[in-house]
């Protein structure tokens, strides 16, 4: 299959390995941002094939996994309305919130919906005049022209009966709060391709300057993320920090210039909570005050929601990439997909279920024992 | 379930459907099933008499008793039965009668006995078209005509609308031992072949694209088909050395896999780059970020087989059309025992696991 099968290409991704492996002096530690490039990673097995003093550490970019645990509350509160049709994409719907998710809530007769665009809620909108649609508008900047268009086009419609729950996040934001801790490990970054499809990366290049590390575009198939870790284990052996863009069949420096213009009309920039992570200045989108007539949060008041996470749950420190998910106690003991006590468990991109579904077999996976 | 006449005891509504004389529909006055479809009296018999006696009609079924009489058989028996509830009911490559045959001809053909009867109980929604039903019995009648299995009762009901969603089919079925061979999960050994008798996700993937909400169009169809001929060559030449056979219906290769690790205290390998998947399927996989092997396949079977009749196994599936892109997907292994993993195309490994619920689509 074209553009798939070149990156999957065992031959390809094997002189890449072995130029990794000839260049690779030190121990370095790079962090892949995106959910999706974590999954590849670990379901493709690279980290076991890269060199040991390579560590791949897993970021935050899992939308399902840093929306804050009272937005999810918010979320089932809305949708359980009689009046309300709830749509979401569909790995939104088994994040639990404090007492349910949303497939209870659809289980006790909420209307609760999977849509796969969400110009489908929108369409939902039109057809059923006498319910409130609401759409669960989460994401990162992949997301956020999608949703955009959604609001565009209710208004264009005069829609009264649709509206957004915004959890929208910016990954640059991220990055900086990541490289602003203490705590940081992270020496060069793998950024998001699909992020920077939209965004292009131009808000990288003073990123690179202000914490002297390189960041490399990054795509999602496996000879993308070995393309990928190799430009980025160039630079630092080189002494180089530069953004360098190793997706180029889908990323120009600009991103796409339509898509910004949509989302720069119907959201405004705004201060976020992550999951996990806590509240990062000016890091996610909240509806500008033109559409701010398709806030969900302002057309139903629920009022506040105060809740706490488990406290056996450390998604916080491994969204961070402090810890890997089997350093956890509770990994694949109290806590799995069936029990998930975090996001990072839930969504299929979040590291925890990533390791735990492809990788719990392996010895440095293997759960700590009590005593350790 | 009674052999089609009403037994009376049915709060609902009960059409028996036995005896079909020429062809039937119009049934009476109606284009639409009714209340009184079901209601045991003129109008059940009706539909009975002119559609499905018509279609099934076989001298078992004929005698229209409340229960029928089957010949007695030498050998042990296998009994099976599954529920049909797929929408849409109509998709490409079947419907939901064939599938409803089908499945269950599967179900009792994989212990490696022959079927040879099958129940059909079927659950209407008021309202639901008659000419569709008659669609879905014709090809209930062809595919068991197909699979070499009579049909020898049935019942059927009719519930108010909004009561069930057009219909719903159970079929139960009866096979027979014609040969010695019992393929069970737990004769499977290490050194065994892991077997697939075509490409995955064909069925799952079909429905899928077809659901209100997801509109693509693939160039695809379900894969729904009777199996029982093709075990019939495979178990000739293979003989005992067919340790387990399994088709991966709901929760796909991955699930039939780890019941057969989990049954047998074994890991088996998988080679990722040799699992049969058409560019299609791989394309609305992709496109929608789900795991192929965790997707229904309606008529594809896995096999276990032991190394030293692998081959000539496998030429026998390849010889069968249903088999005809058989390949070999991997191994039973003494290593990761209770587990599947799969060797991936860049040299790494991974588990395949169940899936832990439904399968959901992505955010992005």
């Amino acid at each position: 299959m074209k553009y798939l099968d070149e990156f999957r290409d065992p031959v390809i991704a094997k002189a890449i390995l072995d130029e990794i492996h000839a260049i690779t002096t030190r121990e370095w530690t790079l962090m892949e941002i995106c959910g999706g490039q974590t999954h590849s990673i670990i379901r493709n097995g690279i980290n076991q094939l890269l060199p040991s003093h390579i560590e791949l550490v897993h970021g935050p970019g899992c939308p399902v996994c840093v929306t804050p645990l009272e937005l999810i509350d918010r979320a089932i509160a809305i949708a359980s309305r009689p009046e309300v049709i709830f749509t979401s994409f569909g790995d939104m719907l088994r994040v639990p919130g404090s007492e349910k998710d949303l497939f209870m809530v659809k289980s006790e007769g909420g209307d609760v919906r999977v849509v796969y665009s969400p110009l489908d809620a929108v369409r939902l909108a039109r057809e059923n005049p006498e319910k409130e649609v609401v759409f669960f508008a989460v994401g990162f900047e992949t997301t956020a022209p999608n949703n955009a268009m959604a609001a565009w086009q209710a208004r264009q419609l005069g829609l009264s009966n649709f509206s957004m729950l915004v959890s929208h996040v910016l990954v640059p934001p991220a990055m900086k709060a990541l490289l602003s801790s203490e705590q940081n490990r992270v020496q060069g970054y793998l950024a998001a391709g699909h992020v920077c499809t939209i965004m292009g990366w131009e808000e990288y290049e003073p990123i690179c300057r202000e914490f002297d590390v390189p960041i490399v575009v990054t795509g999602f198939e496996p000879v993308d993320i070995l393309e990928g870790v190799l430009m980025t284990v160039r630079q630092l052996e080189e002494g180089r920090n530069e953004v360098e863009n190793q997706y180029a069949r889908a990323v120009a420096r600009e991103g796409n210039r339509a898509a910004r213009d949509l989302i720069a009309q119907v959201f405004t920039v705004s201060d976020r909570k992550w999951r996990g992570i806590g509240e990062i200045p000016l890091s996610g989108f909240r509806l500008s005050d033109t559409f701010s007539a398709f806030d969900a949060e302002k057309r139903f008041a629920i009022g506040e929601i105060d809740v706490d996470e488990p406290e056996a749950c450390i998604s916080g420190i491994i969204l961070q990439g402090l810890k890997k998910p089997y350093e956890c106690p509770a990994f694949g003991k109290e806590c799995t997909p069936r029990t998930p006590l975090g996001a990072t468990m839930v969504s299929s991109e979040g590291a925890c279920a990533a390791y735990y579904a492809y990788h719990r077999h392996h010895p440095e996976s293997a759960t700590p024992s009590p005593s350790e | 379930m009674a052999n089609f006449p009403s037994d009376g005891m049915d709060v609902n509504t009960e059409i028996n459907t036995s005896g079909f004389g020429t062809c039937p529909l119009p049934i009476s006055d109606h284009d639409t099933v009714q209340l009184g479809h079901g209601s045991g009296g003129q109008m059940s018999r009706e539909l009975i008499q002119d559609l499905f006696v018509w279609a099934f009609g076989n001298p078992l079924l004929d005698d229209l008793q409340d229960s029928v009489v089957l010949p007695a058989v030498a050998s042990d028996l296998a009994f099976s039965t599954d529920s049909f509830v797929v929408d849409p009911i109509f998709f490409p490559g079947g419907n939901i009668g064939n599938l409803a045959v089908n499945g269950t001809v599967n179900d009792v053909a994989m212990s490696g006995a022959t079927p040879r009867y099958l129940s059909i109980g079927m659950i209407l929604e008021e309202g639901f078209s008659l000419v569709d039903l008659k669609r879905i019995v014709e090809s209930i009648r062809d595919a068991a005509a197909i699979a070499s299995v009579q049909i020898v009762t049935g019942d059927t009901k009719v519930v108010d609308k909004g009561k069930g969603d057009k219909v719903f089919i159970n079929t139960t079925g009866i096979g027979v031992f014609e040969q010695p061979v019992r393929p069970r999960p737990d004769r499977i050994r290490v050194g065994d072949h892991v077997l697939i008798s075509g490409t995955l996700a064909d069925h799952g993937m079909t429905i899928l694209s077809k659901r209100e909400g997801l509109q693509f169009e693939m160039p695809i169809a379900s894969d729904s088909a009777a199996l029982n001929h093709l075990i019939a060559r495979m178990l000739d030449v293979g003989g005992e050395g067919v340790r387990a056979l399994r088709d991966p219906t709901r929760g796909g290769v991955a699930a039939a896999l780890n019941e057969f690790a989990e049954t047998a205290g074994v890991g088996i390998e998988l080679e990722e780059g040799s699992i049969p998947i058409l560019p299609a399927v791989r394309g609305a996989c992709e496109f929608l970020g789900i795991d192929p092997l965790h997707v229904a396949n309606e008529g594809k079977l896995i096999a276990v087989v032991a190394p030293e009749v692998s081959e000539a196994v496998l030429s026998a599936m390849k010889s069968d059309t249903l088999g005809a892109h058989a390949v070999r997907i991997g191994t039973v292994t003494s290593q990761t025992a209770g587990m599947v993993t799969m060797r991936t195309g860049i040299g790494g490994q991974r588990i395949v696991d169940m899936l832990v619920g439904e399968q959901l689509p992505r955010i992005c």
